[in-house]
């Protein structure tokens, strides 16, 4: 068990702390480096718990190792750590001020449920409501009152006041032994100051259902690369079982369709930078899983770049992973009914093709989340919404482009050092 | 040795309603330990145990509880022992409810728990001065970078260049494509700039036309000597260093097949950049313009000149290239040969404005070739391209890739480290400055050298920049935890450190052998001699002492030992309930064990875990000090070894693999059977899998009937 010093650290007490907004893998590096460096640094995350997108995510390429392993590591420095500091539930409201004397105001939901929460789960034996589980992005359901996931941090249940009926039910609070449910709860505001601010906010799928010849939204058994991570997961909805969403049978074939979205102006200008290896390593989930299955990639330009080449050689090795260069036109339906069929053109001879499969993965693009706006006080995004820079304001990860894993933390690293030497220019006057 | 012994048994989340805590007292009493109960210990009552340690009256706090890895802020207490029983997780949450069995796995645990903290003290720092200086080895684009971000954070730093200027190849390019100001279109190269902002700084000393001919020490205080050309030498101390030694060019001989070096109008893609900074693309053979240009990606995986780990920077320096053909020659066109385009991300609007330029053609083929015809015309031929199934176009000139190998030196390594591990870092099967871990890119096993740019993957200017700043908080972490005596990643903060009792040393060398991060020197009498800042106190040492010597204030051999005669065999003479020990690597396995746990998941109650740093430092005298206690079987749950390791540091658990050759051999010399010890990979996601892959091992276990020396 690790034990912290002050010793040696008295001349850094001066600095002023580092927001840094965001806490999934970005913010969360960002942070833990920053501390770890002895800056003192507050995250401000929206979700209940920490750890973003990656806690959703499978496995990670090219290892095809679980993220809950860095996590886990992650989560550890964060807990023995006193200079780190975070809330969850909580949005930044505006930013007034200069680097090295900012205001950052934050808004913080009700979680009706407070610190003294043990995690024993006595509530959701007696909660009679139920909320679409947004861990498993609303495939399969958990109590209104409910704990994220597996390894959420902090380990705290939060009610869902979309679900919950609060006060006309109540039972959570007759059930909970250690005072922990507080249904009065209210919205709260909060101003900390910083001397720097760390901009990880991250990214959402792409809204597939706007690719409507794709038939996500229409059709069951179209989902999207995110809705396969939580298929494959253990603590996904089907237990790990990839199955079709329509009747819960095996899936023995599954067309990835690359670029749902992404390298499209209708859509998302940019490419996604991840979906080709994401669907690489989907097609591996596929084939574990289920052995007799087979996979094929529908792609523009196979983007494997450097080492991740190897990953998609070893793919590749699975004479039942294929992959086409080839753009899809259209999904449909079977007559019969049971099988959708994947319309696609053959880049280069123009041949096209028609495939029936159990499943189609549509791999969806990143979207930044500050895509749907600013926060006031700060620069305002680009006109695809990731983050502008400004004075003592530095993004980090997805929230300024499209990264894998491995360069999101090399980013957040970067945008940690230099809100690092923010205050300490801040303290030179 | 912590002699005041507190026992918290919690009764929360239940834990009171499972088992008898009025047995659990009576054992800590038994054992001389002080008693408190509580309703729930996180809470308000932690303040109780607060006031016995503050007041002096415990100095060993044994908290049976949550999980180690819940509430740690809570239960911190640096002044002691603290020793946490998962009662919650791995007992009443995993097993029936007031089962006998139940209440004899909380019984043993809490046992262990006592014996542990009995024998263990509350780590205290080995801390000193650090210096708070950075040695950048490289000065282009990642290394002034670097550099100049340790600056500005207050911190001095050694530049050793060996070129006589900065800048590195960065500095000699026409113009860099861009990233985030604007899409269209290549910019001025950054370099310039950084590198008179670096020459402002006061607190950079910049050794040109030099290079590091030695590092001794560790983290905070490495000792390093630096050779200028003239042969002169300078000694300087630096707290952490940042290696940033970039790349070189692929060798000639690599792109044969396409006539470089034979063909003087085929050139390099360095050779383009030097052109275009001269105003005129021209033949070299007659030096006349070059009106047509083929760039040739080399990206086919048969090809010699294919690097297959050169990221997208090949494709993005050819389409950069195509605009400088257009830029300085309007009338001149561009040809693109590639198999696939690597322009992830925003990149796309760049590789987008180039194929808006009608000048520029992009040719996605295969089998691209470099000919010469008859009339002395270069053609270049390519099967495929949209230009037709199989085309022969006749250019002025060619430009192929350069590869970008990591430059981390020929015939010297770019650090020379006094290691006795060896001079160079250790590097990845591609020749990188290694780290494989995906969550963690700098970390590496060289504890405060960090790599960044070229040397430590293929990348562009942008990211080189980004890299070199990372690198230098990296460095600047190492400064300051080693000042205050604390561990680096991955477990931060911690102050244990392992102590030698060297009198009994037989100096065999195996601990600095096997300390994946080169911790371990050896002195004149061949005995080691331990450089704590460069520790990651994972106990790997202590695992592979052959006669026990290595130990850490808060975990030894010896209490380990005393943990697993802890724990009562039951001996009923006919058919005694089985018991297992489990090792649990505390990083994956065990908090896989939790979740599990939290699922309410039930396991075998015959399985009593100790979670260990990592598998690797489990001793095998551990394993037969099991099965002589009477335990009928020793599982050892770790991870993933190999290529795609997933081992926090890196060999535990390849080396525990290594270890269990001759821990069989041992078994087989007690006439055991081997199948009694077992390791299992176990991922932190495989929770939903573990007990059932427990319970096979109980299962085989049973098979093999008690252990024949339970009771002697």
């Amino acid at each position: 068990m690790a034990a912290h010093s002050a010793q040696g650290q008295a001349a850094l007490e001066a600095y002023p702390g580092i927001v840094v907004v965001g806490g999934g893998i970005a913010g969360v590096s960002a942070a833990l480096e920053a501390a770890e460096a002895g800056y003192d640094v507050t995250i401000v995350e929206r979700n209940p718990y920490l750890g973003g997108r990656v806690a959703q995510l499978y496995k990670y390429f090219p290892k095809l190792c679980p993220p809950y392993c860095g996590l886990e590591i992650n989560l550890r420095r964060l807990k023995d750590n006193p200079r780190v500091r975070f809330y969850t539930m909580a949005e930044v409201a505006r930013v007034s001020g200069r680097p090295g004397n900012f205001e950052v105001t934050l808004r913080l939901k009700p979680r009706y449920v407070n610190d003294r929460c043990t995690a024993c789960a006595a509530c959701t034996a007696v909660c009679p409501q139920e909320r679409p589980d947004a861990f498993n992005f609303a495939m399969g359901k958990t109590k209104a009152i409910y704990l994220s996931h597996d390894l959420a941090f902090p380990m705290k249940y939060a009610i869902d006041a979309e679900s919950c009926r609060l006060s006309e039910c109540a039972r959570c609070v007759a059930a909970c032994p250690y005072d922990a449910i507080d249904l009065a709860m209210q919205p709260k505001s909060v101003t900390l100051k910083a001397g720097a601010i760390v901009v990880a906010t991250g990214w959402d799928p792409y809204d597939a259902r706007r690719l409507d010849n794709l038939g996500a939204g229409g059709l069951a058994d179209v989902i999207t690369n995110v809705a396969m991570e939580r298929l494959a997961a253990a603590n996904g909805p089907t237990g790990g079982r990839i199955v079709r969403p329509s009747d819960g049978r095996e899936v023995m074939s599954a067309a990835f369709v690359q670029c749902a979205g992404s390298r499209d102006h209708n859509h998302l200008g940019y490419c996604s930078a991840i979906c080709c290896l994401a669907s690489l390593k989907q097609a591996v989930y596929l084939c574990e899983r289920n052995p007799k299955a087979r996979a094929d990639i529908f792609y523009i330009d196979l983007r494997t770049p450097g080492t991740y080449e190897f990953f998609a050689q070893k793919v590749f090795s699975n004479e039942r992973i294929t992959a086409t260069k080839g753009k899809v036109a259209r999904i449909g339906l079977d007559q019969a009914g049971g099988q959708l069929v994947v319309e696609a053109e053959k880049i280069a001879s123009a041949e096209k093709l028609r495939l029936a499969v159990d499943l189609v993965v549509l791999a969806t693009g990143m979207v930044p989340s500050l895509a749907g706006g600013g926060i006031a006080g700060m620069p305002a995004p680009d006109s695809d919404g990731f983050m502008s820079e400004g004075e003592g304001i530095f993004a980090a990860g997805c929230a300024k482009g499209p990264l894998d894993v491995a360069s999101t933390v090399q980013d957040a690293i970067a945008a940690a050092a230099l809100a690092v030497e923010t205050v300490r220019a801040a303290a030179r006057g | 040795m912590a002699g005041k012994l507190g026992v918290y048994l919690c009764a929360g989340c239940g834990i009171g309603e499972a088992l008898d805590l009025g047995q659990l007292a009576k054992t800590a009493e038994g054992a001389g330990a002080s008693v408190r109960r509580s309703h729930a210990f996180c809470l308000e009552d932690a303040a109780l145990i607060r006031a016995d340690v503050e007041g002096g009256t415990v100095n060993g706090a044994v908290i049976a509880a949550c999980s180690p890895r819940v509430n740690r802020d809570v239960f911190r207490f640096p002044e002691a022992v603290v020793e946490r029983v998962n009662l919650r997780e791995q007992v009443v949450w995993s097993h029936p409810p007031g089962a006998g069995e139940t209440q004899s796995m909380a019984g043993d645990l809490l046992a262990m728990g006592l014996a542990c903290a009995a024998r263990a003290e509350a780590p205290k720092a080995r801390a000193q001065a650090a210096e708070r200086n950075v040695l950048v080895v490289g000065a282009g684009m990642a290394g002034v970078s670097a550099a100049l971000s340790a600056a500005r954070s207050g911190l001095a730093v050694t530049l050793v260049e060996r070129e006589e200027r900065l800048g590195g190849y960065a500095a000699r390019l026409y113009r860099q494509f861009g990233e985030v100001a604007s899409f269209a279109g290549a910019e001025m190269p950054a370099i310039e700039e950084k590198s008179a902002a670096l020459a402002a700084l006061a607190n950079v000393t910049v050794h040109l036309r030099s290079r590091v001919v030695e590092i001794a020490g560790e983290p905070g205080r490495f000792k390093v000597r630096i050779a200028a050309a003239d042969g002169t030498e300078r000694e300087a101390i630096a707290g952490a260093i940042v290696l940033a030694t970039g790349w070189r060019p692929l060798e000639t001989a690599k792109y044969a097949r396409y006539g470089l070096g034979s063909a003087p109008d085929v050139v390099t893609s360095l050779e383009l950049e030097e052109m275009a900074r001269h105003g005129t693309i021209v033949r070299p053979s007659d030096g006349r313009p070059a009106g047509r240009v083929a760039f040739v990606l080399c990206d086919g995986h048969e090809d010699d000149a294919h690097l297959p780990y050169g990221g997208s920077v090949a494709s993005l320096v050819a389409l950069k290239q195509a605009l400088y053909v257009r830029l300085l020659n309007p009338h001149a066109t561009a040809f693109i040969f590639y198999g696939d385009l690597q322009t992830p991300g925003r990149y796309e609007y760049f590789y987008e404005s180039v194929q808006a330029d009608p000048g520029v053609m992009l040719c996605q083929g295969a089998s691209v070739a470099v000919k010469r015809r008859e009339d002395g015309a270069l053609v270049v031929a390519a099967e495929g391209t949209p230009l037709g199934p199989s085309v022969e176009l006749p250019v002025d000139l060619v430009v192929l890739s350069a590869g970008m190998v990591p430059e981390l030196g020929a015939a010297e390594p770019a650090l020379n480290l006094r290691y006795l591990q060896g001079k160079g870092v250790p590097v990845s099967k591609f020749g990188f400055a290694e780290s494989n871990f995906i969550c963690f890119p700098y970390e590496s096993r060289r504890s405060g050298i960090y790599a960044a740019g070229a040397v430590r993957q293929a990348m562009d200017l942008a990211a080189a920049e980004r890299d070199g700043r990372a690198a230098a908080l990296k460095a600047i972490q190492a400064i300051e935890r080693s000042a205050t005596g604390e561990a680096l990643h991955p477990r931060s903060g911690d102050l244990s450190f392992p102590g030698f009792f060297l009198q009994k040393c037989t100096s065999c060398g195996r601990c600095t052998q096997e300390c994946p991060f080169g911790a371990l020197e050896l002195n004149e009498r061949k005995n080691p001699v331990l450089n704590v800042n460069r520790c990651r106190r994972c106990g790997i040492c202590m695992g592979a002492c052959p006669v026990q010597i290595i130990s850490f204030s808060n975990y030894s051999v010896d209490m380990l030992s005393a943990m697993i005669r802890a724990v009562e065999i039951p001996e009923a003479p006919a058919d005694p309930p089985p018991r297992i020990l489990v090792f649990a690597c505390e990083n994956d396995a065990y908090p896989a064990l939790d979740m599990a746990g939290l699922r309410r998941l039930h396991w075998s109650a015959a399985l009593r875990i100790i979670p260990v740093r990592c598998l690797g430092s489990v001793n095998s005298i551990l394993v037969t000090d099991a099965v002589s206690r009477g335990f009928d079987g020793v599982a050892l749950l770790g991870c993933r070894p190999g290529e795609d390791y997933q081992c926090h540091f890196i060999q535990g658990s390849e080396l525990l693999g290594t270890r269990m050759v001759n821990m069989r051999e041992t078994l087989g010399r007690l006439m055991l059977e081997p199948e009694r010890v077992s390791v299992l990979e176990v991922a932190i996601s495989d929770f939903d899998k573990l007990p059932a892959m427990l319970e096979e091992f109980v299962d085989t276990v049973q098979q093999l009937g008690p252990n024949p020396m339970k009771g002697f």
